[in-house]
């Protein structure tokens, strides 16, 4: 039976691909229905190609409004979440100091709390401080969940730094500043990068916690839930298509760079 | 490069100690190393050696004493404000730069522009103009221990530190590295402070040897000095090999003569480090090539005024320039004795009765009250 010998031959190539379609088929979806022009409010059907909603990506009401703080507060919460993560990271790898292991598994408790019990006990602390719901306290709660990731992907890299080339920076003339900006963050910078952006993925799309503590501000997420009540804007595929595809680049550009240095340097 | 390193002075330990909570890694310690000097600190992991080159450089703190560079006390300045740089044990390259700008790293962080040219003659200098552009991890071992000596040795420092530059290194490598090291030691001048475990080499690069045990100076001197006159077992034993062999001294009129087993041996009085007195205990070392081994049936043929030892071969292994015996005898159970395969020699097999006999001048007393192992190849676990 050649046909039965060729599948076990390649079974791995088989299964990889199919995992890898089983994982892109949704992206390929929403990206297809981007172009889609439904008959009625709900983009569920194809219908007949159109750029209608690409033309126009802003053309319902409060989309872009949504968009645009979203990615403020992803932004925001990005640049809280990794500079106090990585302050933490770094403590919890170079120092020594009592209860350092507690906060070692304290770090985790975020990422192990169901998220819907931490978005009701979160609105339960809002509410009991006075606090006015809206912005500032999806940000403080976006970086708060943050954290925990960027914790431990900054942690994972600073464990392999080796501290001797900090002592051998300094023992090249410069000072704790200079060896911090020149020799500790750019060999650091790999594990803070991949923290800042899973930080960014998680706070913007992030519906739970955004959802109870967010009061009247609609966040894109928020808006793409609440359209899917009342029937669903080509245009949300059509933001969806543009982040998978910026990500998409993001990632190329920097594995182009960097093979681009690896030949630099090989002459 | 024929940079004339003219300031600077020599390095003075005095009274520097280190100790972490109740452990103490370096007793009080005073050291003078001679400016230009090429300067080994030898001993085992964990003799406070390494410890000791972390003062100097500042990334240790001294619990107490003080160092100096030339008049200056430098105790408490900070490791980028001493005029001093460090090869480090794995280099310690920074793996984002490449080789020209690790190199150029501590000329940048003074405020100087232009490096090219100080970096290229550098890279001349440890032969690897070929790689400057590349990153350190595309280099061998080897090739990365030069980068770190040049990235040490463009900044001129008053004293290179070389923390075991050479550890990490297979055997061949290593000996070629060590007479280059030598090979620029020689051509800048400037002070290098050398750390090792490995007395070969040492022996080899350094002028002045410190060897160190326990968080002490156990003896310092130039290599050939220590070597021959050894002051304790720990000397002894770690540097080389030594056959020790205690005895009772019988008679201390002109040279010394020693009762041990079940003969007497004669050793210069001058070689002897320890007290000397009549019906008192001495260890008597004898280096293994000092040696000569004659077959017990030959033993009228040895000239008159060697010490002799009888004893029979238990082992014996050649090693292609010479061959290593054990003999065991009354004297020492397992005397270690190297012969030059000069002639092959019939019937100096394992089980044969020998005589071994040599120049009382080559032999040295040392203080019975010692551990007569000390320095033996455990030193490793024992640090």
């Amino acid at each position: 039976m050649p046909v039965l010998r060729w599948i076990r031959r390649n079974l791995v190539v088989i299964a990889g691909l199919l995992t890898l379609a089983y994982m892109i088929l949704p992206n390929i979806v929403v990206m297809v229905f981007s172009f889609n022009k439904p008959n009625g409010r709900f983009n569920y059907a194809w219908q007949r190609f159109s750029l209608d909603a690409w033309k126009d990506p802003c053309g319902v009401a409060d989309l872009c409004g949504s968009l645009s703080l979203s990615l403020q507060i992803a932004f925001w919460a990005t640049l809280g979440a990794t500079a106090l993560g990585t302050m933490i990271a770094f403590a919890l790898v170079r120092y020594r100091f009592r209860a350092r292991g507690a906060i070692n598994s304290l770090i985790f408790l975020p990422m192990a709390m169901p998220e819907v019990v931490m978005a009701a006990s979160l609105l339960t602390l809002f509410l009991n401080m006075g606090a006015q719901l809206g912005f500032w306290t999806v940000l403080i709660a976006h970086i708060m969940f943050c954290l925990s990731f960027v914790v431990t992907a900054v942690k994972a890299r600073v464990m392999s730094m080796d501290p001797r080339l900090e002592e051998a920076a300094r023992d090249l003339y410069a000072g704790p500043v200079q060896t911090f900006l020149r020799v500790t963050l750019p060999i650091a910078a790999p594990g803070i990068a991949a923290g800042a952006m899973l930080a960014f993925a998680l706070s913007f799309d992030d519906f739970i916690i955004t959802n109870f503590n967010a009061g009247s501000t609609v966040t894109f997420p928020m808006f793409v839930w609440g359209s899917a009540q009342r029937g669903t804007p080509v245009q949300i595929n059509v933001i969806g298509t543009a982040m998978f595809i910026i990500a998409i680049s993001v990632v190329l550009v920097g594995q182009v760079i960097a093979s681009r240095r690896k030949n630099n340097a090989r002459p | 490069m024929t940079q004339q390193q003219t300031a600077g002075g020599d390095v003075r330990l005095a009274g520097i100690s280190k100790t972490y909570g109740s452990f103490t890694a370096v007793q009080p310690l005073d050291l003078t190393v001679p400016q230009g000097s090429f300067f080994a600190l030898l001993g085992a992991s964990g003799c406070g050696k390494t410890t000791t080159l972390r003062m100097i450089a500042g990334l240790e703190e001294a619990t107490t004493g003080t160092v100096f560079l030339g008049e200056k006390d430098i105790t408490d300045l900070p490791p980028y404000k001493r005029p001093v740089n460090t090869v480090f044990q794995s280099y310690a390259l920074f793996p984002h730069l490449d080789i020209t700008e690790n190199v150029a790293f501590g000329l940048r962080r003074r405020g100087i522009k232009s490096v090219k040219k100080q970096v290229d003659d550098m890279l001349e200098l440890v032969e690897l103009g070929d790689f400057a552009r590349r990153k350190p991890h595309q280099l061998s071992g080897g090739q990365q221990q030069r980068v770190a000596v040049a990235r040490a040795l463009i900044n001129h420092p008053q004293v290179l530190l070389l923390d075991e530059p050479l550890g990490a290194l297979d055997l061949k490598l290593r000996r070629q590295m060590q007479l280059e090291l030598k090979r620029i030691q020689t051509e800048v001048g400037i002070t290098f402070v050398h750390v090792t475990h490995d007395q070969e080499e040492a022996m080899t690069m350094a002028d002045t040897v410190a060897v160190m045990n326990g968080g002490r100076v156990e003896q310092l001197g130039a290599p050939a000095d220590l070597y021959e006159n050894p002051r304790t077992t720990f000397v002894a034993n770690f540097l080389g090999t030594s056959n020790l062999i205690e005895g009772e001294i019988v008679s201390t009129g002109g040279d010394l003569v020693v009762a041990a087993g079940g003969g007497k041996l004669t050793l210069p009085r001058e070689r002897c480090s320890a007290a000397t007195t009549t019906g008192g205990r001495l260890l008597l070392g004898i280096r293994p090539e000092k040696i000569s081994l004659a077959h017990a049936d030959d033993a009228d043929s040895i000239a008159a005024g060697r010490n002799r030892v009888t004893g029979r071969i238990v082992d014996s292994s050649f090693i292609g320039v010479s061959t290593q015996y054990v003999v065991e005898s009354p004297a020492g159970k397992a005397l270690q004795v190297y012969e030059q395969n000069i002639d092959r020699r019939a019937g100096l097999l394992p089980g044969a009765e020998v005589v071994l006999h040599w120049n009382p001048a080559h032999t040295f007393g040392l203080d019975a009250d010692q551990d007569i192992d000390a320095g033996v190849e455990s030193v490793e676990d024992a640090a």
